[in-house]
């Protein structure tokens, strides 16, 4: 009796210890990251939204040929290797020995079923690979990608384009991207089956998404994570609550005024860095006489001086101290220092001269200045409404009457893109790091208004003032075709030069990337606001 | 009496019809859902052709009359946002709301009643004047506010309760309960008293004002005269007497934390229907507003509905055929 009693009790002791250490031993040795974002991917199927924040967080589950490193410079990723063998044709070389995660090879079939799958009705990536005329498979690891014209940044532009497995989605009707139409909801939208580094486990929209380590990921791994949780949360408020509390590790954007809050919170650190996104300001030049303006029968705007006026009303410098806290780079071009293309040296804003501005104004007929309406978002871009105030006040000491149309995003940007607007605020962030994609959709002359020709479909999308310079429309088509990256910059240089003379736009500045982060974890911050779990170290 | 339900039960679908029509026309005003919908890169061809296939370029007749039906037959479409199935999307959601709905409506009901019967009876004590105070803050502090700073309070302070979400969750069915799980009541705590603070405000005054002017009531003092115990006049006579207007406002105030959740639900990041309501909003995602729309006129309905029911239990007055009192 009593033998057994003693073994009962061992028995239970041993057990109860037992639990004990794992519940110590486990949560040590397990390293979860948590993490939060302002609002949630939009799809775990990469093809279904073009959108930063979307590609960047299934760029941790899905892979495309090319990837950027911590300099955000192309390496080499599900392609080893890339050259052009005619002016039209690019070779890749596939990375062998990688699966999918559900175990599958990759191979070139699954780059030319991609392709496939990316312009088909659904998909928002069309034109990511529209260059794209054909993929041509030369072996199991190499394909030939033929395109409509000579395509020099190929490999830059086609880095968010992910490359997915044609059984996985022939097996689960994931052909094609889903459409408005179906009454079912794509495979796609919350399973994935990618190359990337993690898995996902779990996928709750709007609610929580928790994904683990692949194990048989092909590149060496430098980040330490067993399980990765992300959450978003909307209110800045709670999310920065959420941080500070211990809950989370990660949290972004950190809003401007808390940054100081955060660095000073023991434990904790705000990461600032300098974001691919150029905040600006467009004008109609294009109407015989403003939409929104009391100038009746001609259109102050079409005036390279008015234009130059309004630029040097602005103090950038007033701007970035007291609304943006020191967290912005004030510039004179439409692209950042990290895009390809850039030009510290044209990089000089036009001098903050309120006399100089009234003096231009009176000498292009306008001594008592005019009236127009800004158009600004007041919930996309980092203190966006605020920052349209200051300009609407400093227009108005020079003679310039701004009146401030604030509106929601949806609101503002289907106002501005039907052209509906004289005078605008937008930002602009160059996915593929170059030059080229913002000043075709930005600068180059709209599509829509050119009737002797058909212009490349998209151009001037954003362009929503309408600047039209024939000559930096044609320096910009060579760019697009230009190989050679010396004459490539020179013409960059010339194009850009001339729209910054004749104040196409007036640029402000770029925006600052703002994370906070718990001292207990190592974390990269990249340039286009992304982010990556593949470089996060948990101490 | 059937002709009374029968009566209000037309009225309600009147009404229903009604709210339909007002959210559509007000989403012509919200912005355009295409603009959201695809990539800043697509074209305005492209735009054009999307909207057309979402019939957003029919008249306005013809897409009322589209929705009404579609509605009627129980299929909302597909979310412009997230592409799946309306109803999937609230069905998901709903329990988060249902059951933040019914915790806060519990606390509002059995702390406010206390409060209210307490300082009610006790008017002078000291308790009394504290639980006044209380209310009267929880009357004036905003409810975005209140919450904030609960979780700076609890969460980031104390760090007892969690700031956010609704804890580990199980799947019973196509329900997600919070019921079973411990960090699913310490998370349900601190929204539940952010969305029922104020309601728990209103019913405490309703209560006290109410118990003050009841046992004031002759039929009381001929009670009290009688040898009654206090206890059995107190909360036997006098609080059920008081109880048909704290009913009414029970009823409204259930319907409104139910639909105005949206703060509460967006401060705590708590996965309910407001949050995805408030979400449809910014995005234009018509289909989920418009069922999101519909939902919370039905809610209203039901409970309003079931008030007036509910009259004819209690007050034995209102039972008479033919009665007109309490419409």
């Amino acid at each position: 009796m009593a033998k057994r009693m003693n073994f009962t009790r061992f028995f239970t002791a041993a057990t109860v210890l037992t639990v004990l250490l794992l519940m110590v031993w486990a949560p040590v040795h397990a390293k979860t990251f948590k993490w939060a974002f302002q609002s949630d991917a939009g799809s775990m199927d990469p093809y279904t939204m073009n959108n930063t924040m979307t590609l960047g967080f299934t760029g941790n589950i899905y892979e495309g040929l090319v990837r950027h490193d911590k300099n955000e410079v192309i390496e080499p990723c599900l392609a080893t290797d890339w050259k052009t063998i005619k002016p039209d044709v690019w070779r890749f070389n596939l990375r062998k020995n990688v699966t999918f995660h559900d175990g599958t090879p990759f191979t070139a079939e699954d780059v030319i079923f991609s392709w496939k799958r990316a312009v088909s009705q659904g998909s928002d990536m069309k034109s990511f690979v529209n260059g794209i005329k054909d993929i041509i498979k030369v072996d199991d690891h190499t394909v030939d990608i033929v395109t409509n014209g000579p395509w020099p940044l190929l490999p830059n532009d086609v880095f968010r384009w992910y490359i997915m497995s044609q059984k996985w989605c022939e097996e689960n009707d994931a052909t094609e991207v889903a459409e408005f139409k179906t009454a079912k909801e794509n495979y796609a939208t919350r399973h994935t089956n990618g190359t990337g580094p993690f898995m996902l486990k779990d996928r709750e929209p709007q609610v929580k998404t928790v994904m683990v380590p692949f194990p048989n990921w092909w590149d060496k791994r430098v980040d330490n994570v067993t399980e990765a949780i992300f959450t978003p949360i909307k209110s800045d408020a709670t999310r920065i609550a959420s941080l500070l509390s211990g809950e989370l590790e990660m949290i972004y954007p950190l809003p401007i005024q808390d940054v100081n809050r955060v660095q000073k919170t023991p434990g904790f650190r705000a990461i600032q860095g300098e974001e691919t996104r150029t905040i600006f300001l467009g004008m109609d030049v294009w109407r015989d006489e403003l939409l929104y303006s009391d100038v009746k029968g001609k259109n102050p705007l079409k005036d390279v001086r008015v234009r130059k006026a309004m630029y040097q009303a602005i103090d950038m410098e007033a701007i970035k101290k007291k609304i943006m806290r020191g967290a912005c780079w004030p510039t004179a071009l439409m692209i950042g220092s990290t895009i390809n293309g850039f030009n510290p040296e044209l990089n000089k804003r036009f001098p903050y001269d309120p006399e100089e501005s009234k003096r231009l104004l009176a000498e292009a007929g306008y001594p008592n200045g005019f009236s127009i309406v800004l158009d600004t978002p007041n919930d996309r871009y980092v203190n966006d409404e605020a920052i349209s105030q200051a300009v609407a006040a400093m227009l108005a000491k020079v003679g310039i009457k701004c009146k401030l149309n604030s509106q929601t995003r949806s609101k503002h940007f289907a106002k501005i893109v039907s052209m509906d607007t004289s005078f605008y605020l937008l930002g602009w962030s160059p996915m593929s790091f170059d030059m080229y994609n913002t000043y075709f959709t930005n600068v180059m002359t709209k599509a829509e208004t050119i009737k002797d020709r058909v212009p490349e479909p998209g151009q001037g999308n954003w362009n929503c003032g309408n600047y039209s310079n024939p000559k930096v429309d044609q320096l910009l088509d060579a760019i697009a075709g230009e190989i050679d990256p010396a004459k490539r910059q020179a013409l960059i240089n010339e194009a850009m030069r001339i729209h910054k003379e004749d104040v196409g736009h007036i640029p402000l500045h770029q925006q600052a990337l703002s994370w906070g982060a718990s001292d207990k974890v190592e974390v990269h911050q990249s340039a286009d606001n992304t982010f990556s779990l593949r470089w996060v170290v948990v101490k | 009496m059937i002709a009374y339900i029968i009566r209000r039960i037309l009225q309600s679908i009147v009404v229903m019809l009604a709210v339909a029509l007002i959210a559509f026309c007000l989403f012509r005003y919200v912005g355009d859902p295409v603009v959201s919908m695809v990539g800043r890169d697509t074209t305005y061809q492209q735009r054009e052709a999307l909207r057309k296939e979402l019939g957003l370029t029919d008249p306005v007749v013809v897409q009322f009359a589209r929705f009404v039906k579609n509605a009627a037959m129980g299929n909302f479409g597909i979310s412009y946002e997230q592409r799946r199935p309306v109803v999937d999307l609230i069905a998901e959601r709903a329990p988060a709301t249902l059951e933040l709905s019914l915790i806060s409506g519990l606390f509002a009901l059995v702390v406010g009643i206390f409060m209210g019967v307490y300082s009610g009876l006790h008017r002078n004590e000291y308790l009394s004047k504290i639980f006044q105070a209380v209310s009267l803050v929880g009357i004036s502090l905003p409810p975005f506010l209140v919450g904030i700073l609960l979780i700076y309070g609890f969460a980031v302070i104390l760090g007892w309760l969690p700031s956010m979400g609704r804890g580990v969750t199980v799947k019973l069915g196509f329900w997600t309960t919070g019921f079973l799980t411990l960090s699913g009541w310490k998370s349900l705590i601190l929204p539940s008293i952010t969305l029922g603070l104020f309601q728990m405000t209103l019913i405490m005054r309703l209560v006290r004002s109410e118990m003050l002017e009841v046992l004031r009531t002759d039929y009381i003092k001929f009670c009290r005269a009688r040898g009654l115990k206090r206890r059995d006049l107190n909360y036997g006579h006098a609080l059920k007497n008081t109880l048909v207007p704290v009913i009414t406002v029970t009823g409204l105030q259930l319907g409104q934390i139910i639909a105005y959740s949206i703060i509460t639900e967006t401060v705590f990041q708590w996965p309910g229907m407001g949050y995805l309501f408030l979400q449809a909003v910014q995005r234009v995602d018509f289909p989920v507003m418009g069922a999101y729309l519909l939902l919370v006129a039905l809610i209203f309905v039901f409970i309003n509905l079931i008030v007036d029911f509910l009259y004819l239990v209690v007050d034995p007055r209102l039972r008479k055929e033919g009665t007109t009192v309490g419409k």
